[in-house]
């Protein structure tokens, strides 16, 4: 099977819209990594260097909106090459906004006055790793155009759920058993919520992918764990 | 007699050795009436294979592209289909051509009369050297189908009218066609076919010889014909089959290898062939 154009600056510039995502996966992917670090560890330096470097992405995906503007405008792509810069423009916008969320957990790092005080720090790490994993995973499936790899991460979004609400459980208890802890543990849940929606955003460049290789998104429902559970669902759990 | 398989033998692209012209099996549901159909359809210029077995299906009152590298046979294909390949010396057809379920290849069929129900419309603009009037009165004029100047008129008015050409032209019928521009007289070969009334009307890249804007035109007025009529459309280029077409045909080295509603060919080609035509990465 033929792989390149005839013409051959065709490939050059899709290159170059592969080149800017993958480096914004791997931005994210450090941001994300710095984030939680930033927070556990409470390393303000490490979360203000996480804050400075979100426009890094930001100018990653400017330049991949450019780039596919151009592409549109002079190649009139089609067929996978259509569906490929129609990926790029969707992965770039998620992966541009899970950089936002890592910037936001910084932030938050930087109110939280006592980190030794703040509830569930390894629950959080697990659940930051686990988020980190499936971006690197999915910004790999859309480096190798590996469509099992992008189902393996799409698959995973459930299993994050379920560790995001164990670890709200696990908060709520912690502030309703300690009234000190609610200022630091609101801040903490908004981190974990916003790793999970990060996870969100992992899963769906891993349907744009499966999309981009396969010329369809996966075909059922993505699987997803219960998005609300209340006090009662942990005291029920602890009964249990 | 050439066996089909040694049509392109020596000449095809090693990387697609496998393609087959599509079995009746394999043809896309249409979900609407079949005006022309075509069956193991073969044909020879001497002893070249130009035709493999074609088996496609043309739904009524639509538009149907045909796509592929030149020296596919699209055009020899299309010419099939009103037997404008008859006259050519050395030609030889198998196979079976109908129009609303009759042969249109038996004996009993007069190829002029199949001619005025499948209309065609050139490459290249090719008024007659006579009036705007008489271009499009030439066709109702020999089949008979005006008795009188006024019925004449109106036959003409309407075809000119049906072809977006009538308010430019209205108040120069006498005038030479020759003097048109080119995406006028394009137009009024349209308006020329349309003239006789026919069924399917089949277009040769139309609109290789146009600027944009005339382009447009015809584009935009493929779109209001198919409502009365079957359109067939041969195409270099990919962008106007996906923007007039509904059904498009990949055609290969004198093999059908992909058809399909026009949407998903340019979006998810099913043949690897298909997809690295469109793409830009054949050969």
């Amino acid at each position: 099977m033929p792989t390149q154009h005839t013409v051959r600056s065709y490939d050059s510039e899709l290159e170059k819209v592969d080149h800017h995502i993958i480096a914004m996966g791997g931005l994210v992917e450090d941001q994300l990594r710095n984030a939680i670090k930033a927070l556990v560890e409470g390393d303000n330096d490490l979360a203000r260097h996480v804050i400075e470097h979100d426009q890094d992405i930001d100018d990653h995906e400017r330049e991949v909106d450019d780039l596919v503007t151009r592409i549109i405008a002079l190649r009139q792509p089609l067929a996978e090459d259509l569906r490929r810069v129609k990926t790029a423009l969707k992965v770039a916008a998620n992966l541009e906004r899970m950089g936002d969320l890592a910037s936001n957990i910084s932030k938050r790092s930087l109110v939280i006055e006592d980190v030794a005080q703040v509830p569930q720090r390894e629950a959080l790490r697990r659940l930051g790793n686990a988020v980190h994993g499936m971006t690197v995973d999915v910004v790999d499936a859309f480096r190798d155009g590996n469509a099992d790899l992008a189902r393996r991460v799409w698959n995973q979004d459930e299993q994050i759920d379920e560790m995001y609400n164990s670890v709200f459980l696990a908060i709520l208890a912690d502030m309703i058993s300690d009234p000190k802890l609610i200022a630091p543990g609101t801040h903490i849940h908004f981190v974990a919520k916003n790793i999970e929606r990060i996870g969100d955003h992992a899963t769906n460049i891993a349907e744009m992918v499966s999309y981009m290789i396969q010329g369809q998104m996966p075909g059922e429902d993505r699987p997803k764990a219960s998005s609300v559970v209340t006090a009662e669902d942990g005291e029920a759990a602890e009964q249990a | 007699m050439v066996a089909v398989t040694e049509i392109t033998a020596s000449e095809r692209d090693a990387s697609h050795a496998d393609a087959v012209t599509i079995p009746v099996d394999r043809l896309p549901e249409l979900g609407g009436p079949v005006k022309m159909q075509t069956r193991d359809l073969k044909l020879w210029y001497s002893d070249k294979q130009a035709l493999a077995g074609i088996n496609l299906d043309v739904p009524e009152r639509q538009v149907t592209a045909f796509i592929g590298p030149s020296g596919c046979g699209k055009t020899t294909f299309l010419k099939c289909l009103n037997r404008m390949n008859d006259t050519i010396e050395g030609v030889r057809i198998e196979g079976d051509v109908t129009l609303d379920g009759t042969d249109v290849y038996d004996r009993s069929v007069d190829p002029v009369q199949l001619r005025a129900r499948v209309g065609m419309v050139f490459q290249k603009p090719n008024p007659f050297p006579k009036s705007i009037y008489d271009n499009v009165a030439y066709g109702p004029r020999i089949h008979g189908l005006a008795t009188n100047r006024g019925d004449l008129d109106a036959i003409v008015e309407s075809s000119l009218q049906r072809a977006g050409l009538w308010n430019e032209v209205k108040d120069r019928l006498g005038e030479m066609a020759t003097g048109m521009s080119g995406g006028q007289q394009q137009r009024l070969c349209i308006a020329r076919t349309i003239a006789v009334s026919p069924e399917v009307i089949l277009m040769d890249e139309p609109c290789s010889a146009l600027d944009p804007i005339s382009t447009a035109r015809v584009e935009e007025l493929i779109d209001e014909l198919r409502d009365n009529y079957t359109i067939v459309i041969v195409t270099h280029n990919l962008q106007q089959a996906a923007r007039v077409s509904q059904l498009t045909a990949f055609f290969h080295l004198g093999r059908l290898i992909e058809v399909n509603d026009t949407a998903e060919v340019f979006q998810n080609p099913g043949e690897s062939m298909t997809r690295d035509y469109i793409t830009g990465r054949f050969g």
